[in-house]
């Protein structure tokens, strides 16, 4: 068997990405495993069609990484490969149908209205956004419906600022989503599914120093405190638990996902999922991994054994 | 219980021992939003890398074959700290063409001229210190001075460089309220962003300034020999013993050496070698030998002929591509030389919150506040034709185009005058940028 982990790509996270990939076949060779790393390019296709039994870990954040495309070039090429199929990937990817989904599942999630650019060009600003302060409540929180690391995330206090953060948001792409501001302890809750049913891992809570888990804060080692587990009751961080475990299985995913929670008066409430967590050395997940007690290497050795055997 | 095993951490365990120099070393989405420019699917209009295609690999080969086989154990040994003789001996030569008189003596090879700049400003800069530059100014001088803790104030500049006006009236300003003006920096041919070159009498004016408030130039000419439509402008230093001047062969010649050189008075030449030898112990011995070898066996002087014609050619692909593609209210420089065209957006725009619809668009390009180490250039463009050719340029500019009318579009649609901003303004040397 042979490792491809694919990483790079052409989206905004581009960086973030190479290092998740570095990080991840770096962990898989030092157990032994042989890995090529690779880039989304026009040889990717004659890669895995020459390689002998390969079995992909896709390490693509944003665009064709986590919106499904890739995994759908996988499922028809017949590679396995790490990860959830490409309907869930863009089901959970895209913020403007996983929070519905999340929702009619019966977790909590912030109350959300996904716009495209061209619906506030063809009817008007002015009065859609009044309309969506009055639907959403400020403050509120702007994003790109479909992209990840904060990249065009602001938080609107008041309705002046609405304007400047739509702006902001449509950058990354056509679609933006205006959800309620949630307020309380973030925390991102990892679910590892390595053949015994989703389990969560412990949650780590996000403690940033400059007040705002920004790309920044994000990616700059030491900008950012991590508890884990998080300082919460035991109550809470079960419930957190049962909420990652639940929109894992409502979205569909399979092996390995991250949720974004934030912790409001005691319940855990849903603000977004990663079908491709990062792995980078600031990155969530691999503190979860820590903290259960479980290797890097080790666990996505057992996904790549774990995707094989699923054909 | 859960008490016991809680894990608290910062993910860098030396997170309490870094020196308050570092402090603006930090990641940014801006600098992320980069990392696609290397991929061909991206036109980037970015990066200043020379073009060194045209350079007749071969016969370089064949005298470097030839350079290790009779001096291999010299030029693979340590060296002097200030530079090999032979090299310093040609670069009079290279300066020469400039107008500058010099003696070998007062020349220190540096790797490349950014450590020229490094240990310039390693020798004058105490924290707090003031350095003047250029509106706007080089990405890689300004993250060395802000290194070195010491205060960049930019100067007003106009489509002849300096205002030598404003440059007097900002070195008595600052002189009035206590602080300390080490010295200017300018790059007065075809600037790196701006591509603006200083007239000669510009230049006597900025000098003149300089020597009434007692303040030292150092002029930065990296590109100085790549001009485009007339003879070049005679440097400074042609005229201004006290001038110091740093010069590059990474141009001129090939950037992989990372070979320039700092030509100083006596003094100032003493001390740079001290710095040098603490810093390298000597300069890059076998880069030196190569340099040394290619214009003692080489035609250089044609060889940047032929460089001038490619530039040139993508240059005016630039222009043109500008004139046919950008929408109203957009302007832009008519650089003679160097790599560089600086561009003005429509008022309200923001050059860095126009980064991803870069990326989505497939062209890459550099925000204007790159060239501040104040946050100034919201509105600026830095745009380079060094690297793509001309039909890679037009497809380039289209693109970078139809960003510019999207994002006025949806400006438009909110009744934004402004663009939100990803703030980035810690400026700091990246080859992708230089």
């Amino acid at each position: 068997m042979t490792i491809i982990v694919i990483a790079g790509g052409l989206s905004h996270e581009r960086d973030v990405s190479l290092r998740s990939g570095r990080r991840v076949a770096q962990a898989l060779r030092d157990i032994g495993r042989e890995v090529v790393e690779t880039d989304v390019n026009a040889d990717l296709v004659g890669l895995l069609q020459r390689t002998p039994n390969p079995v992909v870990v896709p390490m693509l954040h944003g665009g064709l990484g986590e919106d499904g495309a890739l995994r759908e070039v996988l499922g028809v090429l017949g590679v396995p490969f790490v990860g959830p199929g490409g309907a869930a990937s863009r089901l959970t990817f895209d913020k403007s149908v996983a929070t519905p989904v999340i929702r009619a599942a019966g977790i909590e999630t912030p109350r959300q209205v996904a716009l495209p650019h061209d619906i506030f060009r063809d009817l008007g600003a002015q009065a859609l956004m009044d309309g969506l302060g009055g639907q959403v409540g400020y403050p509120l929180i702007v994003k790109p419906a479909r992209s990840g690391s904060a990249l065009g995330v602001t938080k609107v206090t008041e309705p002046g600022e609405l304007p400047s953060a739509l702006v902001a948001a449509y950058a990354y792409g056509p679609v933006a989503v205006v959800e309620s501001y949630v307020d309380g302890v973030e925390i991102a809750v990892t679910v590892l599914d390595d053949g015994d049913g989703p389990v969560a891992l412990p949650a780590v809570e996000i403690r940033p120093l400059s007040g705002v888990y920004d790309y920044e804060s994000r990616y700059t080692a030491g900008a950012t405190r991590f508890v884990t587990p998080a300082e919460l009751p035991d109550d809470v961080l079960d419930a957190a638990g049962e909420l990652a475990v639940a929109a894992h299985k409502a979205l569909g995913l399979r092996h390995l996902s991250r949720f974004d929670l934030i912790v409001s008066d005691g319940r855990p409430v849903f603000i977004e999922g990663n079908v491709a967590p990062g792995m980078t050395e600031t990155s969530l997940a691999p503190l979860a991994f820590e903290a259960a007690d479980r290797e890097l290497g080790e666990v996505f050795a057992k996904l790549v054994d774990l995707a094989q055997s699923a054909g | 219980m859960t008490e016991l095993h809680r894990h608290d951490t910062r993910l860098d365990r030396f997170v309490d021992s870094y020196s308050e120099r570092t402090n603006g070393m930090r990641v940014s989405a801006v600098r992320a939003l980069f990392a696609v420019a290397n991929r061909p699917e991206i036109v980037s209009l970015a990066g200043g890398m020379p073009n060194i295609k045209d350079l007749p690999l071969p016969e370089i080969a064949g005298s470097l074959e030839q350079m290790i086989a009779t001096n291999g154990m010299q030029v693979m040994q340590y060296g002097s700290g200030q530079g090999e003789p032979e090299l310093r001996e040609r670069i009079i030569d290279v300066m020469a063409l400039e107008g500058i008189h010099a003696h070998p003596d007062d020349i220190t090879i540096t790797a490349g001229s950014q450590q020229g700049l490094d240990l310039v400003t390693r020798i004058f800069c105490n924290p707090g210190d003031v350095i003047l530059a250029e509106s706007p100014s080089y990405v890689g001088a300004l993250g060395t001075f802000l290194s070195y803790q010491a205060e960049v104030v930019h100067v007003p500049s106009d489509e002849n460089g300096i205002d030598p006006v404003a440059l007097r009236e900002t070195a008595a300003r600052l002189k009035a309220e206590g602080k300390r003006v080490k010295f200017l920096y300018t790059i007065p041919n075809y600037n790196n962003p701006s591509g603006v070159t200083q007239p000669w009498e510009r230049r006597l004016e900025v000098l003149a300034a300089c020597e009434a408030e007692g303040v030292i130039v150092v002029e930065d000419n990296p590109y100085g020999l790549l001009s485009l439509d007339a003879d070049p402008v005679p440097a400074m230093r042609s005229v201004e013993e006290n001038v110091v001047y740093l010069g590059s062969f990474s141009k001129t010649f090939a950037p992989g050496f990372r070979v320039g050189w700092v030509l100083a008075p006596h003094a100032v030449r003493e001390k740079l070698v001290l710095a040098q030898e603490s810093a390298t112990l000597c300069p890059p011995v076998f880069s030196q030998f190569a340099i040394a070898n290619y214009l003692a066996n080489h035609d250089w002087k044609g060889q940047i002929t032929v460089f001038k014609d490619m530039y040139r050619e993508r240059r005016d692909a630039m222009l043109r591509a500008l004139a046919d593609e950008m929408p109203a209210g957009t302007t832009w420089t008519h650089p003679a030389g160097g790599f560089f065209v600086w561009v003005t957006l429509p008022e309200g725009l923001d050059s860095q919150a126009m980064l991803p619809r870069g990326v989505n668009a497939r062209v890459a390009f550099v925000p204007g506040p790159a060239f501040y180490a104040d946050g100034q250039g919201a509105r600026n463009v830095r745009l380079s034709f060094c690297f793509p050719p001309p039909d890679r340029i037009e497809v380039g500019v289209r693109r970078f185009a139809e960003v510019v009318r999207r994002e006025l579009e949806v400006m438009n649609t909110f009744g934004v005058h402004h663009s939100p901003t990803l703030h980035d303004n810690r400026p700091g040397p990246s080859a992708n940028l230089a």
